[in-house]
């Protein structure tokens, strides 16, 4: 029987921007009919804070606390972006010690932001266990970044041309004992989760990406090698101390949420085997560079108030003067834990950058959402979000 | 004059049980809070009072003094009515349910089936309260509450009636005395598919992991309660909580022989013998709470689709062939 007053449309819900597992304040418009998406529309920019803007008003050293809140949750990772940037902007060449302080810490990022990952990812499946036991280990790691910058989470440690301060032994001793102890507790997690029937039914064949569809949305990190296509900003465009070290860069096949998820979870092993490796052939010698951007401070600074403070940090402009002449504009990228991470920086001749752009790898996952949702199904929405592992922060920035 | 005498004589038992349910409901929240604390690493409640053994009753005087907020387009009516007939069809199912030998509050013939009838009531307050709290989340929780109850009470029925066969009877005292005609004094052995049916199909009723869909926190933030806040909510959660001591209480007396000790026990300890009968009740009850724990502790959630699909294409087949196969022994032997 056909009722004509009866209207049938689907049911629009709306995901987000405050939802326990949109990690952040993504929005997502999911239009369901019965419990199956048919339409799924990603909404940004409750994050945004101007970072790009800002940092044209800002001198090259200033701009850097500005990068640690691009990604909150891999700051190292972003000071090394930016830096490097910068030093091939004026070509600085960072010493050798500086190169694998770096690489540490940013391995050292990428175990604390995946560990993030594999705790908010297996609790929107519904394993709250594995959360808690990797914010146990995140910790450790929280306190070693405090240990050499003084701060938690916006470390702003490195600095263009090298490393604000040097390591000591305790620091190592900590971080070596860590990283022996590590590889080990993945094993914990991978016990919990990894050969359970629930979580495979949860995760295998589902939000399946072919490798070219990859490549075409622009996926880079996990996200894209879950795919199975090998490209790793570290070993193809290597920087700081990637060429001196061995690591492998796991590879996945099917391109679902569970390979993005063994990918991730291999990393970590890579990334530990990457810190012991940097801890064994620490070599000698200074951590910031003699031509490195400095803040030149007024004779004595007690004499003078609070503004004129301000206004007198400024780079040496003979510096940038040089280099100007060599450059105008610059892209340098590293491997960020969630992908491809890019400083596009065009400069003139003041010593400020004229126009910064990043490339921020969650801003083009987020966009790949309605190709890995619609078609499937509600709960599938979580664990897509959960494997493409963005931040709103770095999304917005 | 009788009359009166029995009606009183049962409101002061109801009173007395009463009491002692909600005190173990109370606790049975600060004891999942520790065992869960414990899984992960943390100690759980530790602040009011020594460990945290008086938290319970601060989360109950929080949860009276909140506000009671009802939201303007909700239906309100059902919107008020729903946690009520979700928490009367929970304890009304404790009215049969032996504690100890003759301590209980109704002794009927079919209290098996009141029990499975009156516990598929409370679905009705999920559905209402989804329905009527004019939110698609709040509606999407009830739905799935709605599919998952119905198909699951199915499975439960079912793995029930291999026990019904072998005690020949209803009455779940009686299906105790039954038990203890064997050595091992439980149905647990011969019955074992129709327990680990059970078992699934408790979890799911009760909206446990890993079937805890109509709240999966991640996906429908709350699912049908989301709308609800102090007192009624609170409603809804002690029904979750009676509903959990609901299954375990029965299938504690259905599968491993109520309050009786197994017979072999007692004839190799002796002194097991003066142990009272609501001891081993509770011990074997708790034995369940603990796997609800355990279990949340340990495993992710399943989908929607994957959650029916065990439901009928595995729980239900198990269970006939269960009933089959105990017909066939009983109809032999």
């Amino acid at each position: 029987m056909q009722n004509n007053d009866i209207k049938v449309k689907e049911l629009t819900v709306n995901m987000g921007p405050q939802h326990p597992a949109t990690h952040g304040v993504l929005r997502l418009v999911l239009e369901l009919e019965g419990e199956v998406i048919k339409k799924c529309i990603p909404h940004i920019g409750y994050l945004h804070r101007g970072i790009e803007k800002l940092s044209e008003d800002l001198t090259y050293v200033q701009s850097l606390p500005l990068t640690d809140r691009i990604d909150y949750l891999s700051s190292m990772v972003n000071n090394v972006g930016f830096c490097v940037a910068v030093e091939k902007l004026m070509g600085i060449e960072v010493p050798e010690r500086a190169k694998f302080i770096r690489t540490m810490m940013a391995e050292m990022a990428r175990i604390c932001s995946h560990l993030v990952w594999i705790a908010t990812h297996a609790l929107d499946i519904g394993a709250m266990t594995v959360f808690l036991y990797a914010m146990r280990d995140r910790e450790e790691l929280l306190e070693m970044f405090e240990m050499v910058s003084g701060a938690r989470l916006t470390v702003s440690y490195p600095r263009v041309g090298g490393v604000r301060c040097d390591i000591n032994n305790r620091f190592l001793d900590k971080l070596y004992n860590f990283i022996e102890k590590f590889p080990k507790k993945v094993e914990e997690y991978e016990t919990l989760i990894n050969r359970n029937r629930i979580w495979l039914k949860r995760t295998k064949g589902v939000g399946v990406i072919t490798a070219q569809e990859a490549i075409n949305w622009g996926l880079t990190g996990p996200t894209l090698r879950g795919s199975g296509v090998y490209y790793d900003v570290r070993k193809f465009f290597p920087y700081d101390a990637y060429e001196k070290v061995d690591f492998d860069v796991p590879v996945g096949k099917n391109g679902d949420v569970y390979d993005r998820y063994r990918c991730r979870m291999l990393e970590f092993r890579q990334s530990a085997r990457i810190i012991k490796q940097c801890i064994e052939k620490l070599p000698e010698g200074p951590i910031l560079a003699d031509n490195a951007l400095r803040i030149r401070m007024p004779e004595s600074p007690l004499k003078i108030d609070k503004k004129d403070i301000i206004f007198e940090i400024y780079i040496e402009d003979k510096q940038i003067q040089e280099f100007i002449q060599k450059f105008t504009e610059v892209y340098a990228s590293v491997e960020a834990p969630r992908g491809e991470l890019g400083f596009y920086i065009v400069c003139d001749d003041s010593s400020k950058p004229y126009r910064m752009r990043v490339r921020a790898p969650s801003f083009v996952h987020a966009g790949v959402l309605p190709k890995l949702c619609e078609g499937s199904l509600v709960a599938d929405v979580i664990a897509n979000i959960g494997s493409i592992d963005i931040v709103l922060g770095e999304c917005d920035r | 004059m009788d009359t009166l005498y029995i009606i009183a004589i049962t409101i002061i038992k109801t009173a007395v049980y009463f009491g002692i349910l909600m005190l173990h409901v109370a606790y049975a929240t600060y004891a999942e809070r520790k065992v869960i604390g414990h899984i992960q690493l943390r100690l759980g409640p530790m602040v009011v009072g020594p460990h945290g053994i008086l938290q319970p009753i601060a989360d109950v005087i929080k949860l009276l003094l909140k506000e009671d907020i009802v939201p303007a387009k909700v239906d309100k009516a059902i919107f008020k009515a729903a946690p009520i007939i979700s928490l009367t069809a929970a304890l009304s199912t404790f009215a049969v349910i032996p504690v100890d030998k003759n301590w209980i509050i109704a002794d009927i013939n079919v209290g098996l089936l009141y029990v499975i009838g009156i516990a598929g009531i409370g679905t009705y307050g999920i559905i209402f309260s989804g329905w009527a709290s004019n939110s698609k989340y709040a509606f999407l929780g009830g739905l799935r509450s709605a599919a998952q109850m119905v198909s699951y009470e199915v499975a439960l029925g079912l793995s029930l009636v291999g026990v019904i066969l072998m005690a020949e009877s209803f009455n779940l005292t009686e299906i105790v005395n039954k038990q203890t005609e064997y050595w091992y004094g439980m149905f647990l052995f011969p019955q074992i598919i129709a327990y680990f049916v059970f078992v699934v199909a408790m979890l799911a009723e009760t909206n446990r992991l890993p079937f805890d869909l109509p709240e999966a926190e991640t996906e429908l933030v709350a699912g049908y309660f989301v709308e609800y806040s102090g007192i009624r909510f609170s409603l809804f959660y002690l029904a979750e909580y009676l509903a959990m001591f609901c299954m375990s209480a029965l299938a504690t007396i259905c599968f491993w022989g109520g309050w009786t000790a197994p017979p072999i026990l007692i004839k190799t300890f002796p002194i097991l013998e003066f142990v009272p009968g609501f001891v081993w009740f509770l011990i074997k009850v708790y034995f369940h709470i603990f796997l609800f724990f355990w279990l949340r502790g340990t495993l992710p959630r399943y989908r929607y689709d994957q959650l029916m699909a065990i439901g009928w294409k595995v729980l239900i087949p198990l269970a006939l062939i269960n009933i089959v196969v105990t017909s066939i022994v009983k109809y032999y032997y």
